[in-house]
């Protein structure tokens, strides 16, 4: 067993052959944070009485779901054989929305703990990144954490470990983050054998950002990892994608809290701080070098980040605009990928349309906006981002089915993705049909172990967005998992329905759908409308259609009794309070032209409570 | 379990009304209300404040309910006066209940008589009690005609004996008749009460209330949609299934159909449940609410009004009668109404009246809700420009919704 390191390597005179930089690669609910909880722990890196479970979470809402957001970087000191050890571990986010940001991660590293939970085996996301980590030629750990539990089969497991990346089951650690166990072995085997980064320390410096996070007192902390060079304080720092160029006014290493140090060398990880005050300043995937003695070529790997999924987010109480509105552009200095525009809607009035990576994404945003600033918001039904091209051979790009052109179109483009399941095989059949109900076409499948595979599907984004992960996860017990990533585009038959309440179109329930799924579109959102709006006193039709044709019609039948008959034996108080209620009831309606919707039919009409699920999973 | 009298604050023991109660008062009508909380058998659908004799046990007796009474009535007129209110003789008497022909005539006369030595009785007061078909007789309605009484009002509910069944009337349908020709006999106005959208009662059932009542020549008619509260045998049966929920769409067709036969047979409303065959005929007491008027309600659990103060006497008839014993006044509970609530009341309660709500009585912009409520249908439109709020038939079955629109802020 190897003990706590006696003396820590400094920072900016760590020889890079003592340094190990590794990530781990988990599934949402495997037990990631709680192992680097135990890693913090066991190094010293956080003394016994300042820990706190999931130390690494920062936000709350991360504690909460058990899930990490965005990714941070702890440098550990470890000694093995009386040499002392540099550990920079990199928490990478575990979700599939976050996928450029793991990748970032990844570059960053050259070694990757695969964590797997011992009782469930291993998920589509987790395959996904740990092909990421063997795209990137990154060493791979395999690791079963959890074997404390007595549903835990180490053995089953190992073996589809073993698999999957090559190698033997008996090579495969088995730790428990939560008692501990195993986990001194893995720091060993971490620094045994995991490849010491190279790089050229007399080159002109070149470190990559992998995150990138908007603190309220400091400004934006960046954290890089270099390659080539050295950065020093005080030096001014150029972004290679902007040629922006900033003072670096202090840099250095979280162990777990920022320590300032004279520099970063080869192969060091650790954080900038230049005073920026948004991370749009300071991109993800971006390369930093020093503006005195530039770079010529920068890292490569970087792309700008691109919203996937658009979403109306409007206040339920419209004079709560302007706090959305400052709630947003706060949140886009910590948050590269979230885009807005200010929106209007007819029926919903002043909000934004919002851009997103994906759904949880969206719904982390949502619930964050409602949390911290106390907002209660109804967001619209997510979309895709079309490309529409007219007859004449203008483009739109609509991410907003109200923006969708009536008539002359030529064709128009939806984004495709390619998406892999991980399920027991039992369930190929449900799946298959789930996935062809989606237009999707079979891309291949290949069997992981007996009994569990890996189906590969192309499908429409917008197919995926909605409700495709809650309808597998039901079609499947919840044991089938989901990955995906953009794939291109292509030429679809889509229509805008439109929905009209008494004539009206409520711009908030317009959808744009494929050609042959119109007519169950409209179906469904009159239906549920019919249940959702109480009586008026009015009859009130409320149609499907597709441009100026009526594809689906349901009514809502006038009221035609609002009267209490009695005066309750002179009990004038108990009627007065009921009127005030009823008028109380009222302040909740949303008028669509003259009728009176409830806020709540909003609401339920165009939750996506699968992306909540998706979430909680 | 009758309902719950409403959360306020505590009323003064001694009774005494804040000074606001006093303005205007010389310009308010003044009225009695007795309750009398005692019924034979509890119906099921009935929340009021009532019971039977197995339910009130000792200390609480049908007997002594009348010495208790008395007792009110002089704390009535001793807090009027001394709160500094004019001398206003009753203009109008209610006996309510429960069923208030289960008291001997002769004990409903006695506080009759010291009601009008109290106060007097206006000249050609209306004195009302309501009875039940089959708790009268042609001596007990001419005693109360010699004691004063002025009218009567009957429980006839419905004519069909499956929907009495329903509401658990235990009257024979055939006493109604029967009781109607005494009542005229003894020299008494009439009325008739009845129910309608009971579960099971069709509409053919409910034309044959209709044409039955008429056909009894009554000078009154109310006709109330069957409400089902909260804790009523009947609610319960509903919720377990039992019998069919009530639903909204039969009452209208029902209220339609009482318009209609009512008018018909020559009478014309005057208040959204409540029809009579000439504007002399109209319950008074019953306009009072409406209006606003003052009066006082004596019993347990009964409401009084005055200039703008409302209170409410403890339920049970046994803490009502200990209250009384000790000298103390029986309230429970008040509220004093400020200017607000009291012309929201005033909008909510007389917009029902087809003497209708004047547009003075409105805010700026509830008057702006006027011109809607014309093009909606729902008020008639020569009355509105003539300064006054009128319902009309489809704004009658929708008078909450109106009101809710005369009182937008």
């Amino acid at each position: 067993m190897s003990p706590m390191a006696r003396t820590a390597p400094v920072p900016a005179a760590t020889d890079p052959a003592i340094i190990r930089n590794f990530c781990i690669i988990a599934h949402i609910d495997h037990g990631k944070s709680t192992l680097a909880d135990r890693m913090l722990q066991l190094t010293g890196a956080v003394e016994q009485r300042d820990m706190k479970a999931q130390y690494l979470d920062r936000m709350d809402i991360e504690r909460e779901r058990g899930i990490t957001i965005k990714s941070q970087a702890v440098r550990l000191p470890w000694e093995v054989d009386g040499t002392s050890y540099a550990l920079n571990m990199i928490d990478t986010p575990g979700h599939v929305d976050f996928t450029y940001e793991v990748s970032r991660s990844l570059a960053a590293c050259e070694g990757a703990l695969l964590l797997v939970d011992a009782a469930q085996g291993i998920e589509a996301q987790t395959l996904a990144n740990l092909y990421l980590a063997m795209e990137n030629n990154l060493t791979i750990i395999p690791v079963l954490n959890k074997i404390d539990l007595p549903a835990a089969q180490p053995e089953k497991y190992a073996a589809e470990l073993a698999g999957l990346i090559g190698g033997d089951p008996e090579d495969v650690l088995q730790v428990s983050g939560k008692t501990g166990v195993g986990v001194e072995a893995l720091l060993d085997k971490i620094v045994q054998e995991l490849p010491a980064p190279t790089g050229d320390p007399d080159a002109p410096a070149r470190a990559m950002i992998f995150d990138s996070v908007y603190d309220t007192y400091r400004g934006v902390v960046t954290y890089v990892r270099v390659v080539d060079g050295n950065l020093r304080p005080r030096e001014r720092i150029q972004m290679m994608s902007t040629r922006a160029s900033h003072e670096l006014l202090e840099i250095g290493v979280s162990s777990p809290e920022p320590k300032p140090s004279k520099g970063l060398g080869v192969g060091e990880v650790g954080y900038l701080i230049t005073g920026v005050k948004d991370v749009r300043q300071s991109k993800v995937g971006d390369t930093v070098t020093t503006l005195v003695k530039p770079a010529a070529e920068s890292l490569g790997g970087y792309e700008d980040p691109k919203p996937m999924v658009f979403s109306g987010l409007y206040p339920l109480d419209g004079t709560d605009y302007p706090v959305l509105r400052d709630a947003l552009a706060k949140f886009t200095l910590n948050d590269a990928a979230l885009v807005y525009e200010p929106e209007t809607s007819a029926a919903l009035g002043f909000g934004f349309r919002v851009g997103f990576l994906g759904l949880l994404h969206l719904e982390i945003t949502r619930e964050r906006l409602e949390r911290e600033y106390n907002l209660d918001l109804i967001s619209t039904a997510p979309n895709v981002e079309y490309q529409v091209t007219l007859e004449d051979r203008t483009v739109l790009l609509v991410t907003n089915p109200s923006e969708y052109p009536g008539g002359k179109i030529a064709e128009v483009r939806e984004p495709m993705v390619s998406a892999t399941i991980l399920a027991p095989s039992e369930f190929v059949g449900a799946i298959m049909e789930l996935c062809q109900q989606r237009r999707g076409v079979l891309g291949g499948m290949d069997y992981l172990s007996e009994d569990r595979v890996e189906i590969r599907y192309r499908l429409p984004l917008a197919e995926i967005v909605f409700d495709f992960f809650d309808l597998l996860k039901s079609k499947t017990r919840g044991y089938g998992s989901l990955d995906w990533k953009a794939d291109g585009d292509q030429v679809s038959d889509l229509v805008k329905v439109d929905i009209l309440l008494q004539g009206d179109q409520v711009d908030a329930f317009s959808a744009i759908t494929h050609r042959d799924k119109a007519y169950a579109y409209g179906v469904m959102m009159t239906g549920k409308l019919r249940e959702l709006i109480p009586r008026q006193q009015f009859e009130v039709p409320i149609q499907a259609a597709i441009g100026a044709r009526i594809i689906a019609r349901e009514s809502i039948r006038a009221i035609r009794k609002d009267v209490l008959a009695k005066c309750y034996g002179g009990d004038i108080t108990r009627k007065r309070k009921l009127l005030e209620k009823q008028k109380e009831g009222k302040k909740r309606m949303k008028m669509v032209g003259r009728v009176e919707v409830p806020q709540e039919a909003f609401i339920a009409a165009l939750s996506s409570d699968e992306s909540k699920d998706k979430a909680r999973k | 379990m009758p309902s719950a009298l409403p959360l306020g604050l505590p009323a003064p023991e001694d009774g005494t009304l804040p000074p606001a109660a006093v303005d205007g008062a010389a310009a308010r009508d003044f009225g009695l209300y007795v309750h009398i909380p005692f019924c034979a058998v509890r119906c099921g659908y009935c929340d009021f404040n009532t019971y039977t004799a197995t339910e009130l046990g000792g200390g609480a007796s049908q007997d002594a309910y009348a010495d208790s009474v008395l007792g009110e009535l002089a704390l009535g007129a001793r807090v009027l006066t001394s709160s500094g209110l004019p001398e206003r003789a009753l203009s109008t008497v209610f006996f309510g209940g429960g069923t208030p022909t289960l008291l001997p005539a002769s004990d409903l006369g006695t506080i009759l008589r010291t009601a009008t030595s109290l106060w007097g009785l206006a000249p050609g007061a209306e004195v009302t009690t309501e009875a039940n078909p089959d708790s009268v007789t042609p001596e007990s309605l001419r005693t109360l005609r010699e004691a004063g009484f002025t009218r009567v009002s009957f429980g006839m509910q419905s004519a069909v004996p499956h929907v009495l069944a329903v509401l658990d009337r235990t009257h024979a349908p055939s006493r109604v008749p029967q009781a109607v020709a005494w009542a005229r006999e003894a020299g008494l106005a009439v009325s008739l009460d009845l129910i309608y959208g009971t579960p099971g009662e069709s509409l053919e059932d409910w034309r044959t209330t209709l044409t039955t009542a008429l056909s009894y020549g009554p000078d009154h008619i109310s006709a109330y949609a069957l409400i089902i509260e909260e804790g009523t045998r009947l609610a319960a049966r509903i919720r377990r299934g039992q019998v069919a929920p009530i639903d909204d769409d039969d009452h209208a067709d029902k209220y339609a159909l009482a318009e209609q036969l009512l008018t018909a047979g020559g009478f014309t409303w005057y208040e959204v449940s409540n029809w009579a065959r000439t504007p002399e005929d109209r319950c008074r007491h019953n306009l009072a609410y409406w209006r606003g008027d003052d009066w006082w309600g004596a019993g347990p659990g009964a409401h009084s009004h005055v200039g703008g103060t409302r209170w409410w006497n403890v339920k049970h008839p046994r803490a009502y009668a200990q209250a009384l014993e000790a000298g103390r006044s029986p309230a429970a509970g008040r509220e004093v109404l400020s200017d607000t609530d009291r012309s929201v009341e005033d909008v909510m309660l007389r917009a029902r009246l087809r003497d209708g709500l004047g547009t003075d009585r409105l805010t700026p912009a509830g008057r702006t809700a006027v011109a809607g409520l014309i093009a909606d249908g729902l008020i008639e439109p020569a009355a509105a420009f003539a300064g006054s709020v009128v319902l009309t038939f489809r704004g009658r079955l929708l008078a909450d919704a109106v009101v809710r629109r005369l009182l937008p802020d």
